[in-house]
């Protein structure tokens, strides 16, 4: 019986890993044939004759390197404003009791459910208005706001369990509350910041039907926005080995931060859900 | 479960004596909060408020000046023609089955995940990858391995009654949807997986014992102690996943760009925004896409409501 666990259990692990990578291999793989090879059609999974044209070409288009320069901004603006704004809103659910506690967490949820595309057409409208349209804060804003919902709850979640007693502890030892606080608290709270920052940016670096909807130019307009609107000179023929190379370079960001902080983002993704 | 409820005993004494201080605090509790609501509400209730008000109208972008007011009309038009039910129909049937692909497959990586004790870490990375990934990589990972020309699927599959060297994975409604869906399955199913595993782990290692040594097939502790034990942490990822798939706006428009009939309700509302500048009309439509997110987030609550207090006052 537990031998046949044991072997069950190696399968379905064997199982996951290729579900999990065997697409990015197909992408990679992809982005090595050649554009000839494409064009005659190349239905194997390897490629016949492996170059790096494609990663040269796509390096050298100026609105590749120019949407990634946007996703890389916009993102990482978002994920910082967004932490900031949920740290405190989470030290206070954490920590405090004040009234309209439970409406603010009722709220998160349901702006976390809230359906993007229904605002496409009433923030169109009024950024053209604002002259917001086709900028980066046009953007900046409405991630903020769609990912504070999950800041939040992943924060308030990490904020409860720390200990806050040690911060009076140490100031019972001598020390000042700027010291308890940076020494005690900050190094505590910390890894839940980080988290949520995590999250926050892979929601900004995925985002596309606001992407798609508020740019009109490279000006503003990021990856997955540019990716979908490159299509080549013919439309019946995409230009399938550049978009699997731009694949693979947009995915590379998100591939170094799961190896870095594989553990952190699995332990946000579900304490908020779980526990809260 | 138990240390997330603590709360600094503090609070609890000095409340009643000290409410100077409790007012302070419900003061500053709220001046906390108060940049995040404000930011939230920016973005999400003032646009709405707005959407329902020029759902009001006839309003098109490019003749601004026609704009005219025309009560209800908008929502007549949409609610009777039939491609708005086409769409919604679509919707519902890759929400359904995807998130019910996903409930199984999910739940059997967080079996394996749960049980593994080596190379955690290497199994972590790689179920985080997909999650990671965005959608737009994902689904043209998978219209090239369907196509017709350079996919692998064709020339790998052919074997199976269904699958042709020649199968155009793009030609037809029920094949598109098919190759839509494997995108959307692939890349959500380590979240499911991952809210799972959270929740397995919290069914008490004791209590299967004592039912394995009581007799209890695999089968029956499955179902009698492992899935009563986790509810909580099912309705949770079944009402995050419906919601995110009834809201599938991505993989249609790179895959399909709506053709064949694969079009989604999100993906009719922002064709109607964008590319035909009917505000009036997509303004119904979102109101319309509103409110039945809403009504469906009621029906999973409402369906797993007993259960999750079940689970919480097990818990």
């Amino acid at each position: 019986m537990k031998g046949k666990n044991a072997i069950g259990t190696w399968a379905g692990f064997l199982l996951i890993l290729l579900w999990c990578l065997f697409p990015v291999a197909w992408i990679i793989s992809l982005s090595f044939k050649s554009e000839g090879e494409t064009a005659v059609g190349s239905p194997q999974f390897l490629p016949k004759d492996p170059t790096f044209d494609n990663y040269t070409a796509i390096i050298d288009n100026p609105d590749f390197t120019r949407a990634l320069i946007n996703s890389f901004g916009i993102s990482l603006i978002s994920t910082l404003l967004a932490v900031i704004f949920a740290t405190l809103a989470a030290y206070a659910i954490a920590r405090l009791e004040f009234k309209g506690k439970r409406l603010v967490l009722s709220l998160a949820l349901a702006i976390a459910m809230f359906p993007v595309v229904a605002l496409v057409g009433p923030l169109f409208d009024l950024w053209t208005r604002f002259g917001l349209f086709n900028t980066w804060p046009g953007l900046i804003i409405p991630y903020m706001s769609f990912t504070l919902p999950l800041a939040i709850w992943t924060l308030s979640a990490f904020f409860r369990e720390i200990p806050w007693e040690m911060e009076q502890a140490a100031q019972v030892d001598g020390a000042t509350s700027w010291q308890a606080f940076r020494k005690v608290i900050v190094p505590l709270a910390a890894p839940g910041v980080f988290t949520a920052a995590i999250l926050t940016f892979f929601f900004a670096w995925n985002e596309f039907v606001l992407a798609i909807s508020l740019t009109s130019t490279t000006a503003s307009r990021t990856v997955p926005a540019q990716m979908s609107f490159f299509v080549g000179p013919d439309p019946f023929n995409p230009p399938y080995a550049q978009l699997a190379t731009a694949s693979v370079i947009v995915t590379l960001p998100v591939i170094v931060i799961v190896l870095l902080f594989q553990r952190r983002i699995v332990a946000g993704l579900t304490s908020g859900a779980v526990k809260g | 479960m138990s240390t997330t409820l603590q709360r600094p005993p503090a609070d609890v004494s000095a409340k009643p004596a000290m409410s100077d201080r409790s007012a302070a605090e419900n003061r500053l509790g709220l001046k906390l909060v108060a940049p995040a609501v404000i930011m939230m509400l920016l973005v999400t209730a003032w646009p709405m408020g707005q959407a329902l008000y020029l759902s009001l109208f006839r309003y098109r972008l490019t003749s601004p000046d026609d704009r005219e007011f025309i009560g209800l009309d908008n929502y007549v038009t949409v609610l009777t023609d039939q491609l708005f039910w086409q769409d919604t129909w679509n919707t519902v049937l890759i929400m359904v089955v995807t998130v019910a692909v996903e409930l199984v497959v999910g739940f059997t990586f967080a079996m394996v995940m749960h049980r593994i004790i080596i190379a955690r870490g290497l199994m972590r990375t790689s179920i985080l990858i997909p999650y990671g990934i965005i959608t737009v990589v994902s689904a043209y990972a998978w219209q090239f391995a369907f196509s017709l020309n350079n996919g692998f699927v064709n020339s790998w599959f052919y074997w199976l009654p269904w699958i042709e060297q020649d199968t155009n994975w793009f030609g037809d409604h029920w094949h598109a949807m098919f190759a839509i869906m494997v995108s959307e399955i692939w890349k959500t199913t380590p979240f499911m997986a991952l809210l799972l595993l959270a929740g397995l782990s919290q069914v008490s290692e004791d209590m299967l014992e004592a039912a394995q040594v009581d007799g209890a097939t695999w089968w029956q502790r499955l179902w009698k102690v492992i899935l009563p034990n986790m509810r909580a942490a099912i309705m949770v990822a079944v009402l995050f996943r419906a919601l995110d798939a009834y809201r599938i706006f991505d993989n249609i428009f790179v895959m399909t760009r709506g053709a064949q009939d694969t079009e989604s309700i999100s993906f009719l509302t922002y064709r109607q925004v964008i590319e035909q500048m009917q505000l009036g009309l997509g303004s119904a439509l979102s109101v319309l896409l509103f409110i039945s997110v809403l009504l469906l987030a009621a029906l999973i609550v409402k369906l797993f409501k007993v259960d999750l207090a079940q689970a919480r006052g097990e818990g």
